[in-house]
């Protein structure tokens, strides 16, 4: 052993469900940018030792001032709909998800993102970036101001259109339960024609990336307001474990 | 139990959201036994993967993180993060900069050898992938791997094992196709 210090487990470890049957599977055709992009062998089994069940925790020295006001990184005002997203993160046993980074990222009110791919004739906004970050705090809960995105065109299919959405990353408390993915706004007509929505093989997983809109949450000439709640992974039982050594 | 939510693609364009400037620096630049791991993202015709972001996890050099799952803590080490994240360019490639980690324990008495978590992000993609880094230079520890050891085929361990180069390792990523990486069910 390369190392002196003992390595026996005497340690607990949590095991996380697997939850695969709520994701996508990579291998979606409809979404055509999948095909060369996915593993053809089976994945094998990774038991959750230290490395899966620990990740990074980020302090408030990742954070800026303006963050998590999207409307407030520029000198002047974004153009759109002014709205607060805001939820709570939590895992698959109810308990609220703390002190965790969340990043977000998205289109402008027009559809379209300040990146040098996107190049679509709608113009970009001087005053919106489109980044934000936040920690949640002690019960799980973020929130976000920004202007409510618009849809835009890809070119999946035929007249391809993405609903809009916001793009959200998020750690939890272990590797996990690393998660990316996207927020998207109740009733938006573009869902039947969008692969990338219509890849989560559930219909009522699909429905927890649809935020509610919240009109108790609104800002009074201010701001409109949805509520979107993330759902980490659980934890399975813990088994007694007969092997348990503590010294 | 609540559902988790699902996952869905970071899409073509991530690099407005998740890269960091300091994101490749696992640990700070220039620190004692500071190590670059580099590598390509190819997919399944074996091109590079020009919109892709790798992340590494990893336990510092005594084999520790520090973290409540891990009770023993980790020894301090300043400038020491253990994560990196870096997006992938023009051609495939990234680098992450980092000190090699030390063996971890396994379940049991059976130790892990020396190894990196590496999540794999892309356009088309619509969850992660996951495989490990390995060290050629950890034979023994390899061999008595629990997680290598439990893939019998030689050639697909050998694609979780990165190659020594002059300033630390390389450690390709093939998404599909002849040489297909080794992926996790995680």
């Amino acid at each position: 052993m390369a190392t002196s210090e003992p390595l026996r487990s005497a340690i607990r470890l949590p095991r996380y469900v697997r939850d695969h049957e709520v994701h996508p599977p990579l291998d979606s055709p409809e979404y055509r940018s999948t095909a060369l992009r996915h593993p053809k062998r089976e994945l094998k089994l990774l038991p959750h030792l230290l490395t899966e069940v620990t990740s990074p925790l980020f302090g408030e020295d990742r954070i800026g001032d303006t963050d998590n006001d999207l409307t407030r990184q520029h000198d002047g005002e974004p153009q759109g709909q002014r709205i607060i997203v805001h939820g709570q993160v939590r895992d698959g046993d109810g308990r609220p998800v703390p002190h965790s980074l969340i990043e977000i990222w998205q289109a402008n009110a027009g559809g379209r993102y300040r990146h040098t791919g996107d190049n679509w004739p709608c113009p970009l906004d001087p005053n919106f970036t489109g980044v934000g970050r936040t920690l949640t705090d002690a019960e799980g809960r973020y929130r976000f101001t920004t202007i409510q995105p618009g849809a835009y065109p890809w070119r999946n299919h035929d007249n391809a259109w993405r609903p809009a959405h916001i793009h959200f990353s998020l750690f939890g408390q272990a590797f996990t339960q690393r998660l990316v993915t996207q927020m998207y706004f109740p009733g938006d007509p573009l869902f039947f024609q969008d692969p990338i929505w219509n890849s989560i093989p559930d219909e009522k997983a699909r429905e927890r990336l649809v935020a509610r809109f919240d009109y108790a949450n609104t800002l009074p000439e201010w701001a409109l307001a949805y509520e979107w709640d993330i759902v980490l992974r659980g934890q399975e039982p813990t088994p007694f474990e007969s092997d348990e050594d503590d010294d | 139990m609540a559902g988790t939510t699902p996952s869905q693609t970071v899409g073509p364009y991530l690099h407005i959201g998740l890269p960091w400037p300091d994101g490749p620096f696992a640990v700070a630049e220039g620190s004692p036994g500071g190590i670059w791991i580099r590598g390509a993202l190819y997919d399944g015709a074996g091109a590079p993967v020009p919109d892709g972001l790798i992340e590494t996890w990893q336990a510092d050099p005594d084999g520790r993180f520090a973290h409540d799952n891990d009770p023993r803590g980790a020894v301090a080490r300043p400038g020491f993060r253990g994560f990196g994240r870096c997006p992938t360019d023009q051609n495939g490639e990234y680098a992450i900069y980092t000190l090699k980690p030390g063996p971890v324990p396994g379940a049991g008495d059976t130790p892990q050898a020396p190894h990196i978590d590496v999540s794999v992000f892309a356009r088309g993609m619509l969850n992660r992938t996951v495989t490990r880094i390995y060290f050629p230079d950890e034979l023994r520890a390899n061999e008595a791997d629990p997680v290598l050891s439990s893939i019998a085929d030689a050639a697909e361990r050998a694609t979780l094992i990165a190659g020594a180069t002059a300033d630390g390792y390389r450690f390709d990523i093939r998404l599909q196709g002849e040489n297909e990486t080794v992926f996790f069910d995680i």
